[in-house]
């Protein structure tokens, strides 16, 4: 049913044959580990550099500015002008810091976030590692982040970047659990843990819509935890800027602050790509069960397209939250996940199950 | 002391968790700096400290002539610049028995007004800030911005206009002045609701500043704390309406009044000033009667020896001024009481056992100008 | 039971007041037109300031390149911040006569805090605003001004008619 010409497993493949041709098997898997870590180096870098660039003018059409508009036409190119000066900046030394932890934390939030990128499936074919128990490695992976701002937050030897770093830690575990359940919804939906299956398995309808209630309860339950788990507004108590100056990484400058910056901005694309992938189908085309004339022509936008598009309408969202709401108290903040949202999605979990065993979604 | 005060006694302690808000901190809104004892979260006191920009305005304002005082005190609290230029010429006017015109008395009701409204905005942009609201800053900084530009264009400045002179004003209104003041309140009655929406109905602003922050009329009383905030503790202090000056004498408005007493009284009455002051301008504006603009004054102001004290409703309180003459053409002594210095120190009672957000929420509500402290 | 209907009304009003908040941003990300921002130096050509604007204070010559201050000082002793210094020369007139004369009218703009008394006082209405408010310098010394053109001269009185 769904097109080839789209599909990047030809291209792989291809190039897998080509150097496994030319060299012994084990240069061909060590140069393939090197030229999909380039790759993902590049992509990283530049998502970056896009996703800062796009938040700044969302916020600023928002806010009735015009945002940047001076560097390139309409400011495209300030992020990397940011960056260049972020990268020139001085790296300011803190007396009394455990400087082996300062300088390793940055490492640990950027490497995290590079980790859980692995497993996305961007396109048809075109994924790093298809584990298949893909979901629960992301989890896993994406939660390692609070370590490096734990640690942040303790050598910096400043009690502003100390609150932070607690408050973040609070709050990922609590939220952890949240987003956990509510994406076994859809492990219980698709019964598989591997992403490719469960892309595949909304060939016929993205699980919004199969899944009905219990899924969309479940999309939202992960569309809050997850915000939150990623720190950002309304749930960025670990650098609210109004009552911590900047959270954990007050005391970071130049690149190493960038680092921080820039994994947060990938996490977002993270949990959006994720939200994307397990409720709208991932690189999936928007089909309708038997309507065959328009699930082809649905087909001819190319995979890539679908899931780009799927996940920046998500990051779009969560913009839209964090330009629009205040920001919570850390009990507050506490109290809607273990009052809230942990509550609703364990019985959501019920509910889905529920659901599956009766054979109620289509 | 009254009760009140000195149960708020602090006693330092070696071991005491402190750390330091400002005078570089985005939430203190200037060179204050909040000596902050915490216990995990909790606060455990707040000390204020000031004195980081002090400029001695009451002592310069010795060596400078009655018109010359004008512009310092345009620079304490720059946020209700026009009230602070009216309270030293209404006490030059009174002690000098003159009559100033109707004109005047009309022009200077609608520019109050225009300036309560420029700073609530202000104040309402600032606040959702530090509850982390970023967007209300701009769509509260895009409507201060047309007061702004009706300011421009009759006195030349925007923020400290200088624009009062005992007698009068400096000179005469622009032409559009009255056009502008009206299609400005049009444009904000469309523009109100939308602050409603943004954070007034928002169930996390609810949160974030119901009940916080709660403080008893007594203690508004025994502080001091005027202006809305006093009246978010349900004390009427409204200067307007207890010894109205000026014009007020004859307009039609309610005094705000609410007895919660937390930050989110704090906030509606702030809220519904906005609205009030759209009515005041409504009623006066359209009605400014045509005449001069000055009343007719000697070219050396001198005050007969003796003492006089005015007092004005600022933006934020109750400002007081206090001269004592000996007869020559500067003051002897002159001393303000202003709003915020009073306003500020009830910061410790009312944070005292909060969260550090709390804190936060509260000084935001206060609306606090730090020159204003120090003078 | 009540609880159990209050924490779903909760839930739904709560959602809903954020629901209203999201409405707000989204409409004005939809509508670009609405946006504020002046665009500053692309739109130097066009922007006038107001006439009132108090960018400085000048004093205006007229084509002879004449002004009208005679160097009273009023003007000095009026000023709250001491911005202002006349320097006067006595130069002789048509007569043989040796009088005072404006020699120069320095103006701090670095100290003026545009309280306009100098420009209210001056008997002879030789002081207005100017409307250049582009300051910066990277030399406070550029902020003194010498208010009066070199070789500029008192303006004659007009013969009253
Ligand atoms: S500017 Fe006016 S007040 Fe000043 S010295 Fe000249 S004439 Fe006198
Ligand atoms: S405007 Fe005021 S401060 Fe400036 S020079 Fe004139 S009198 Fe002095």
């Amino acid at each position: 049913m769904l097109l080839d010409i789209y599909s990047f497993s030809t291209l792989t493949a291809s190039i897998n044959k080509d150097l496994h041709a030319a060299m012994t098997p084990w240069l061909a898997v060590a140069t393939e580990l090197v030229l999909i870590g380039l790759l993902f180096l590049t992509f990283y870098a530049l998502l970056g550099l896009f996703l800062v660039y796009l938040e700044r003018k969302v916020c600023a059409v928002m806010q009735n500015r015009i945002g940047p508009n001076r560097v390139g036409k309409w400011g495209v190119f300030q992020t990397i002008a940011d960056l260049i000066k972020l990268v020139t900046k001085e790296l300011i030394p803190i007396k009394n810091a455990d400087s082996f932890l300062f300088n390793l934390a940055p490492f640990i939030v950027i490497i995290a976030s590079f980790m859980a990128m692995a497993a996305l499936p961007f396109a048809k074919g075109l994924q790093a590692i298809d584990f298949n128990i893909g979901i629960f490695y992301i989890i896993a992976v994406s939660s390692l982040g609070v370590v490096g701002i734990l640690i942040a937050g303790w050598s910096s030897n400043s009690k502003y970047s100390l609150i932070g770093a607690m408050r973040s830690g609070a709050q990922v575990v609590s939220y952890e659990l949240s987003v956990g359940l509510s994406l076994l919804a859809i492990v219980v939906l698709s019964g598989s843990m591997q992403l490719s299956t469960i892309v595949e398995s909304q060939a016929n309808g993205w699980w919004i819509f199969k899944g009905h209630i219990p899924a969309l309860i479940a999309f939202v339950i992960y569309l809050i935890a997850s915000t939150a788990e990623i720190n950002r507004g309304p749930f960025d108590l670990a650098e609210a800027e109004s009552e911590l100056t900047a959270g954990f990484h007050t005391e970071y400058s130049g690149i190493k602050f960038a680092f921080f910056f820039l994994a947060e901005y990938i996490n977002m694309f993270i949990v959006a790509a994720i939200a994307a992938t397990l409720f709208f189908g991932g690189w999936m085309p928007f089909h309708i069960d038997h309507w065959e004339a328009f699930n082809r022509v649905m087909d001819y936008i190319p995979s890539i397209v679908w899931f780009f598009g799927k996940t920046f309408i998500i990051i779009y969202l969560i913009m839209w939250f964090k330009w629009t709401f205040p920001r919570l108290r850390i009990d507050q903040l506490l109290n809607l996940e273990w009052k809230y949202l942990l509550p609703l999605s364990l019985m959501n979990i019920v509910i889905v199950s529920f659901v599956v065993l009766m054979g109620w979604y289509f | 002391m009254s009760e009140e005060v000195t149960k708020n006694i602090i006693v330092r302690d070696d071991e005491d968790y402190i750390i330091n808000m400002g005078p570089q901190h985005p939430s203190t809104h200037g060179v204050l700096r909040l000596e902050v004892c915490l216990n995990g979260e909790t606060v455990k006191y707040v000390i204020p400290h000031i004195g980081y920009i002090h400029r001695a305005i009451e002592k310069m304002s010795e060596s400078d002539t009655y018109k010359q005082i004008i512009h310092l005190t345009d620079r304490m609290d720059y946020l209700s610049a026009h009230m602070n230029n009216e309270a030293v010429c209404l006490a030059v006017e009174n002690a000098l028995e003159i009559e100033v015109p109707k004109r005047v008395q009309y022009i200077r009701v609608v520019l109050d007004e225009l300036t309560r409204l420029a700073s609530h905005h202000l104040w309402w942009s600032a606040f959702g800030m530090d509850l982390g609201a970023l967007t209300a800053f701009f769509y509260g900084m895009r409507d201060r911005e047309k007061i702004l530009a009706i300011f421009e264009e009759s006195f030349g400045s925007r923020l400290l206009h200088s624009f009062n002179t005992p007698g009068g004003l400096m000179h005469d209104v622009h032409p559009d002045f009255q056009k502008h003041t009206m299609e400005f309140v049009r444009y904000f009655r469309k523009k109100l609701p939308e602050y409603k929406q943004l954070l007034t109905d928002n169930v996390i602003f609810h949160n974030r500043t119901q009940g916080i922050g709660k403080m008893s009329r007594e203690t508004a009383i025994a502080f001091g704390v005027t202006g809305p905030s006093g009246r978010g503790s349900g004390f009427a202090c409204d200067v307007r309406k207890v010894a109205p000056y000026g014009l007020y004498k004859e307009i039609d408005f309610n005094e705000i009044l609410y007895d919660e007493g937390d930050s989110f009284a704090r906030y509606l009455v702030r809220m519904d000033e906005m609205e009030e002051s759209l009515n005041i301008l409504e009623q006066v504006t359209d009605n400014i009667p045509e005449g001069d603009y000055t009343a007719k004054m000697k070219s050396i102001v001198k005050l007969p020896e003796g003492e006089y004290f005015q007092r004005v409703e600022t933006a934020r309180g109750e400002l007081g001024i206090y001269i004592v003459s000996d007869g020559k053409k500067f003051p002897y002594r002159i001393k303000f009481r202003s709003p915020n210095f009073s306003n500020l120190f009830v910061l410790n009672t009312l944070a005292k056992g909060g969260l550090i957000a709390d804190l936060v929420a509260i000084s935001g509500s206060l609306d606090l100008v730090i020159p204003d402290i120090d003078r | 039971m009540n609880s159990v209907i209050k924490y779903f009304t909760d839930i739904y009003k709560g959602v809903r007041s954020l629901w209203a908040g999201m409405r707000v941003t989204g409409k004005y990300f939809v509508r670009p037109g609405e946006i504020v921002t002046e665009q500053y130096p692309e739109n130097r050509a066009t922007l006038k300031m107001e006439d009132r604007f108090k960018g400085e204070v000048i004093m205006p010559h007229d084509k002879n390149n004449q002004h009208q201050c005679t160097g009273c000082g009023v003007c000095e002793l009026n000023c709250p911040n001491g911005s202002i210094e006349i320097i006067t020369k006595k130069v002789p007139n048509e007569d043989g006569k040796m009088v005072r004369v404006i020699d120069k009218h320095i103006y701090h703009l670095s100290m003026c805090t545009f309280c306009e008394l100098c420009i209210k006082t001056c008997p002879f209405n030789a002081l207005a605003w100017g409307q250049d408010f582009e300051h910066a310098v990277f030399d406070r010394s550029k902020l003194d001004k010498v208010l009066n053109k070199p070789g500029s001269s008192l303006k004659k009185k007009e013969a009253k008619s």
